[in-house]
């Protein structure tokens, strides 16, 4: 399964989307904060989680899905609920924790939910998984060829929601696609002190499913696994694990002074950004012009910037409004 | 047109399996998981009968793995569906706590409203028989404390469906406790009392209304689950007495009603409350709040409580039975209460 002109384009757009949200949501951040960090302050108090580098396992698996089928996701969501078409600026306004976002500023970052599209996260590792195979066995009982993607870090591999959640999704052969964006660091911890494996897609071979892992960080790659995947899935033949090498070109929030990271390994791995590397490939390819790649970008940047005009812009919720909410009301009739 | 009720006598295990029936029926979303809640019909019976009308698709015998059935559910209820899961004592919430109180408890919360959890997880209560402390908790106050929960304990059969069927029909997670030592299991044991009266037809009990059981003028017991008989059995040695005590089942943590509570005392001027969940941070000390902080002068003696100490459920019987709330207590607390002023 390859992707087409139109697909290469839509990730590559999504990715440059992303990164711009991101450097942009970086910088707004960082004001007030400083000269000694205060994360209470400043517009966005509160962890900033950012997924800079992670993008081709969002644009790889959501390039093959639908508004009606759902996606948990992590602590790290912004790639993930960019790709899978989060509303830009409600989004925004609730990192903002503006009136005007997602939930009303209930949320922020770490819980972003747009039931439009079926997506959700949580602060948890590894507990969205459940969650995704309930999600996925719903859509099976009303006869739906829709499906669900939980996304997870390599540290959830080790939770026991995650052994549980792929024993469960086996047994019930529950329309669901496991992915794992290892980032090789839990926080600070490498993948190599935590895990007793060196790769986590052999334990889908534990709970009788298949297991893949895509290596280099590459967006294409990544769409050629997670289609398969996904139309197995959607096939009704159940769930698989796929396993992502990508990399964390940032510490684990922003203010994460990474000293635990070996001396020039976030270097080598900027020098090898996937999305200069897919911009090359796209130029080589012909897929896009140069003048076209360019448009395209100052497109982002533009939708970007109208985003965070949009969310500057709302209003700050009433404190009384934070008692709104905790029940739905009514009852089914 | 006429409607004719049939009315027989259920025990809680038996009604709660009809209300999840009929909901069954009613609505093509209900589906029913948990550990032998299929071919056996529920360690404690509430479930039996559902496989052979719904079937394995609706009827979900699961592993043994309640973090990810728990996780389930709330994929269930968030994707249309209208989960019943069942963990089968409440003391396993710790290897699954994180889906009720985190996802199940916050979501609509965290979606400004727009992505309700319809579940409800039903769960068993409560010791006496020699299980010890992992299989003999009540924990109330663990699950009423965290917001974003409704929190039901049945004391018998009729409030047993109505509060199921209201609980099935609510847009949020509702946790439904059920009590041991009223399930109506030949092997656990039965308070009589719990067996009752039930309309074959479906019905509601709505949440946030206590239920006077007994009325009486001297003082106000309050009780839930089985605790409610504990109270009634007290009330009986005390009536021989000369003392007439009110007995307020609550019926539902959340919503509480407190306002039932504080009427009462305001006539009776005396509490006693009875829980056999622990003593300290629960339903006990919230009851007692809620009456001091509706005024002064409302109670005439200070209030006691009935309440499992602060210690593990003990697993011999002596020791078991020393911790447990029993009539005798209670009307020894009652007795205190009206020996002051």
């Amino acid at each position: 399964m390859t992707p087409s002109a139109r697909e290469l384009v839509w990730m590559y757009r999504t990715m440059v989307r992303s990164r711009c949200y991101e450097e942009t949501l970086a910088g707004v951040y960082l004001e007030g904060k400083r000269p000694v960090f205060n994360m209470a302050a400043g517009p966005i108090p509160g962890e900033m989680h950012l997924s800079n580098g992670q993008e081709p396992c969002a644009v790889g698996v959501c390039a093959h899905l639908r508004a009606d089928d759902a996606v948990t996701a992590t602590h790290r969501p912004h790639h993930i609920a960019i790709a899978k078409g989060v509303d830009l600026n409600a989004m925004t306004a609730e990192i903002l924790g503006r009136r005007a976002g997602l939930s009303g500023g209930r949320g922020g970052h770490m819980h972003l939910f747009d039931h439009r599209v079926n997506f959700s996260c949580s602060g948890i590792i590894g507990q969205g998984m459940g969650p995704a195979v309930g999600a996925a066995l719903a859509r099976r009982m009303r006869g739906e060829d829709a499906v669900a993607v939980s996304f997870i870090g390599e540290g959830a591999a080790n939770q026991g929601a995650f052994h549980e959640a792929l024993n469960l999704a086996a047994v019930w052969r529950a329309p669901v696609v496991f992915v794992i964006e290892d980032n090789a660091y839990g926080i600070s911890v490498p993948k190599t002190d935590a895990t007793a494996v060196p790769e986590n897609h052999v334990r889908a071979a534990g709970y009788g499913m298949p297991g893949h892992r895509v290596t280099g960080n590459d967006p294409v790659a990544v769409y050629e696994i997670a289609g398969e995947a996904i139309a197995r899935a959607r096939a009704g033949a159940g769930p698989s694990l796929i396993e992502i090498e990508t990399w964390r070109l940032e510490g684990h929030f922003i203010g994460d002074a990474e000293g635990y990271r070996p001396e020039g390994e976030v270097a080598a791995l900027r020098a090898r950004d996937p999305i200069p590397r897919l911009r090359e490939t796209l130029l080589a390819k012909g897929v896009l012009t140069a003048d076209e790649e360019e448009k395209l970008v100052a497109e982002e940047r533009r939708t970007v910037e109208e985003a965070f005009a949009y969310a500057r812009a709302a209003a700050l919720p009433d404190p009384e409004e934070a008692f709104e909410h905790v029940f739905a009301e009514g009852v089914r009739a | 047109m006429t409607v004719t009720t049939t009315m027989r006598k259920l025990t809680i295990a038996k009604a709660m399996a009809e209300a999840i029936a009929g909901e069954m029926r009613r609505d093509g979303s209900v589906l029913v998981l948990g550990e032998d809640i299929g071919r056996l019909g529920g360690v404690f019976g509430n479930t039996r009968g559902l496989l052979e009308e719904f079937g394995p698709e609706r009827v979900r015998d699961t592993p043994i793995s309640e973090t990810a059935f728990m996780g389930a559910a709330v994929g269930l209820a968030t994707s249309g569906m209208r989960p019943v899961v069942e963990l089968m004592f409440v003391d396993f919430f710790g290897v699954c706590m994180d889906a009720i109180y985190n996802l199940a408890a916050k979501n609509c919360y965290f979606s400004g409203g727009a992505s309700p959890v319809p579940m409800v997880l039903m769960t068993s209560v409560g010791g006496g028989y020699g299980d010890a402390g992992q299989h003999s908790q009540c924990l109330y106050g663990t699950f009423a404390h965290l917001p974003g929960m409704k929190v039901v304990v049945p004391s018998n059969a009729y409030d047993a469906k109505g509060l199921m069927v209201a609980a099935i029909r609510d847009e949020n997670p509702v946790v439904f406790m059920f009590h041991k030592a009223l399930q109506g299991m030949g092997w656990l044991g039965t308070v009589k009392r719990s067996i009752t009266d039930v309309p074959e037809e479906p019905y509601t009990v709505p949440f946030g209304e206590a239920k006077t059981v007994r009325a009486g003028r001297d003082v106000t017991i309050v009780g839930l689950g089985a605790s409610v008989h504990t109270a009634l059995d007290a009330a009986e040695t005390l009536a021989a007495e000369g003392v007439e005590a009110e007995v307020v089942d609550l019926r539902s943590l959340v919503p509480l009603d407190r306002a039932a509570v504080v009427e009462s005392v305001r006539r009776t001027g005396r509490l006693v409350v009875v829980d056999d969940d622990y003593h300290s941070y629960g339903v006990s000390g919230e009851i007692i709040a809620s009456v001091a902080e509706a005024g002064h002068g409302l109670l005439r003696a200070a209030p006691r409580r009935v309440a499992h100490p602060d210690v593990p459920v003990p697993f011999s019987p002596p020791m078991e039975h020393h911790l447990l709330p029993d009539a005798a207590k209670v009307a020894a607390a009652v007795r205190a209460t009206l020996g002051e002023a």
